[in-house]
């Protein structure tokens, strides 16, 4: 008996059987499948994060002012009034700092804006110019704070896309429309690209300002909520954590830095802080896949045993016409090849399409991961091909009468 | 008719043991059978007649006692070599007719022909020949749950003859048929006995037995006596 005759009656035996065959690929098609599915999703929100962090910005370190700390209570950071402007100005112009590209200096409020008929709760930030380029804001329409905005101290404000969908409605366009802010009236100069994120962390939910009208006009305060500070690159980022952080305790006439009334967070820190929750993250959905994995495989393992082990009789009878036990192992080895192929290949196929769904339903990215298609598949494989052939080898051992007498 | 047996069977004895309880199917069995014999085995139901012919037909081992088929002891050989034996030289007519679900007829009769690696446009014109033998030439392409029992147990009978071989094993061959097509069958047995295969049939049928040279009876798993039966019924034409 040749390889193609035995291919052939292999593929014979496993179209004889339409739904045994069919149950069986369908077994191994979900176990595949939600393994690569669940895999990519996961991957998916991890590199959505990280990509959200580097949108804030590159190589940045965030001043802010220290805890206030009265009897023995600390309260909350950025809580207490340290930064000024001219703490942001000796930044960008001392001859100590040489490692340092960009100084923004920020002040920002969360504030109830309303326009005739709606009201959102946002996030209010005075800047300068160079803000844009710190933080990344690109311009969808119409244009950014400009200098002359912030000499002349003008009342105008630039939108994230979401505050104009919550205060316009979506595709509305909002140039030279007014919102007002804590009294006063703002023109919509220009609205902002979407950077994505949600929640906490969204990007787009923010009204920028100039930041001498915020200060003089709006908070009717001198001092900044933070400084950021662009470093020339990631390799001197410690070393202009060190530059400003010296410069702004001799600006404060403190001599030992932990009575420092400001913190410096370098956003490297924020990005291992991230990565490690990330990382979590990725612990857990690892777990989910070998779980599904494992279900799957168990899946697997079962239509392989209750379909081989149904045909004990077949067996038993193959035998008695002659079948050797190698023939016999080889027909059930290669059905088993054909059916795990077939349904692995549906898998992978149906894996991707349902991580395609999902990243579209949820707006994240479409990632697969050729690892997890890859371990999905071998593991899947292995047993599909394992149990099917742990039977067949079973019956092929019995004596042909008892194999034909199996119920 | 002095030729070498084709079987030999000395002192075979078969015990099946279900938890601890042992049961006697056969006990001390010795026979011969020579080429070109027509042996029917006769005795009631649990008798040990079906144990003795799966014995007979290599697809079980007698716990002891000696076997020896076409000069072979078959306790000295391997399970392949047995499938060949099997193969080559022995056709099983099944009480249960035991054919390949949802398959054609033509397909059943193939199989055996397939393990022997004969081509297959051979196996397509000797699995016709062997169809039209047994008067189902126009069923070839039937499956299986498409025919009667009758026509099933007449692709059984194709099926052992494909092979062409030396000896002919059927177990009940007319158990769940009518008379009539029993009688068929049975013409078909004589034709080939009177062309040399040597056949053992197990029925419990004085009518069908009568059609065999030789008659053994069996009972509670020992031969009760072994005639040959002179009045061999006369083949209606």
């Amino acid at each position: 008996m040749d390889y193609l005759e035995l291919l052939l009656e292999s593929i014979g035996t496993l179209t004889l059987n339409k739904m045994r065959t069919g149950l069986a690929v369908l077994g191994i098609v979900i176990g595949i499948g939600s393994v690569i599915a669940l895999v990519s999703l996961g991957q998916a929100t991890q590199q959505a994060i990280q990509l959200q962090i580097q949108s804030l910005g590159s190589n940045l370190l965030t001043v802010r002012p220290g805890a206030i700390s009265q009897g023995g209570i600390r309260g909350a950071a950025g809580g207490r009034t340290t930064l000024t402007l001219d703490d942001a100005g000796a930044i960008s112009t001392s001859n100590q700092i040489s490692t340092v590209k960009y100084v923004s200096p920020e002040t920002e409020q969360r504030t109830q804006i309303t326009t005739g008929s709606n009201n959102t709760n946002t996030q209010i930030i005075g800047v300068i110019p160079i803000y844009a380029t710190v933080h990344n804001v690109t311009i969808a329409s119409g244009n950014f704070i400009s200098q002359s905005d912030i000499d002349g101290m003008t009342k105008v404000a630039v939108l994230g896309p979401q505050v104009v969908t919550d205060l316009f409605g979506e595709n509305v366009n909002s140039i030279g429309e007014s919102i007002r802010v804590s009294g006063q009236t703002l023109t919509v100069i220009g609205v902002t690209t979407s950077k994505g994120g949600s929640g906490f962390m969204n990007q787009d939910d923010i009204v920028y300002i100039p930041l001498s009208t915020a200060q003089k006009q709006l908070f009717g305060t001198n001092y900044l909520s933070s400084i950021a500070v662009e470093a020339k690159s990631a390799e001197v980022m410690v070393d202009a954590q060190n530059e400003v952080g010296y410069l702004l305790l001799s600006r404060h006439n403190l001599k030992d830095p932990t009575q420092a009334d400001f913190s410096i967070m370098n956003q490297q820190d924020i990005l291992n802080t991230v990565s490690s929750t990330t990382g979590t993250f990725t612990a857990l959905l690892s777990g989910i896949a070998a779980i599904s994995l494992l279900v799957g495989g168990i899946g697997i393992m079962n239509i392989m045993l209750v379909t081989v082990t149904e045909r004990t009789r077949e067996i038993g009878l193959r035998k008695a016409l002659g079948a050797k036990k190698k023939v016999i192992i080889t027909q059930f080895l290669t059905e088993s090849i054909i059916l795990t192929f077939t349904g692995g290949i549906i898998g992978i196929i149906v894996g991707i399409i349902a991580s395609y769904i999902i990243s579209n339903l949820t707006g994240s990215i479409f990632v697969v991961s050729p690892h997890s298609i890859l371990l999905a598949f071998i593991v899947s494989a292995g047993i599909g091909i394992l149990f099917g052939w742990y039977p067949a080898r079973r019956a092929s051992n019995l004596q042909p009468i008892e194999a034909l007498r199996y119920e | 008719m002095s030729k070498s047996p084709i079987i030999q069977i000395s002192h075979i004895s078969k015990i099946y043991k279900i938890y601890s309880v042992e049961t006697v199917a056969l006990l001390d069995v010795s026979f011969k059978i020579d080429q070109g014999e027509f042996v029917a085995i006769m005795g009631p139901s649990g008798s040990g007649k079906s144990t003795l012919m799966h014995i007979l037909g290599a697809l079980d081992k007698p716990t002891s006692g000696e076997y020896i088929l076409d000069g072979k002891n078959v306790e000295n050989l391997t399970d392949d070599e047995l499938a060949e034996i099997r193969n080559q030289k022995i056709g099983f007519i099944f009480q249960a007719y035991n054919l390949l679900p949802r398959t054609t007829a033509l397909k059943n009769v193939t199989l055996p022909m397939i393990y022997a690696g004969i081509p297959k446009e051979e196996r397509r014109e000797r699995a016709k020949k062997y169809l039209s033998l047994v008067g189902l030439s126009d069923r070839m392409l039937h499956t299986t749950n498409q025919l009667s029992g009758g026509q099933q147990q007449r692709v059984a009978i194709a099926r052992a003859l494909s092979m062409n071989p030396s000896l002919l094993l059927a177990d009940e061959p007319t158990g769940n048929i009518a008379s009539i097509q029993a009688e068929e069958i049975m013409n078909i047995f004589r034709k080939l006995n009177d062309e040399g295969h040597t056949i053992v049939m197990i029925t419990h049928e004085a009518d069908i037995a009568q059609h065999a040279k030789r008659i053994i009876h069996i009972r509670d798993g020992k031969i009760v006596d072994d005639i040959s039966n002179n009045k061999q019924k006369k083949i209606k034409s």
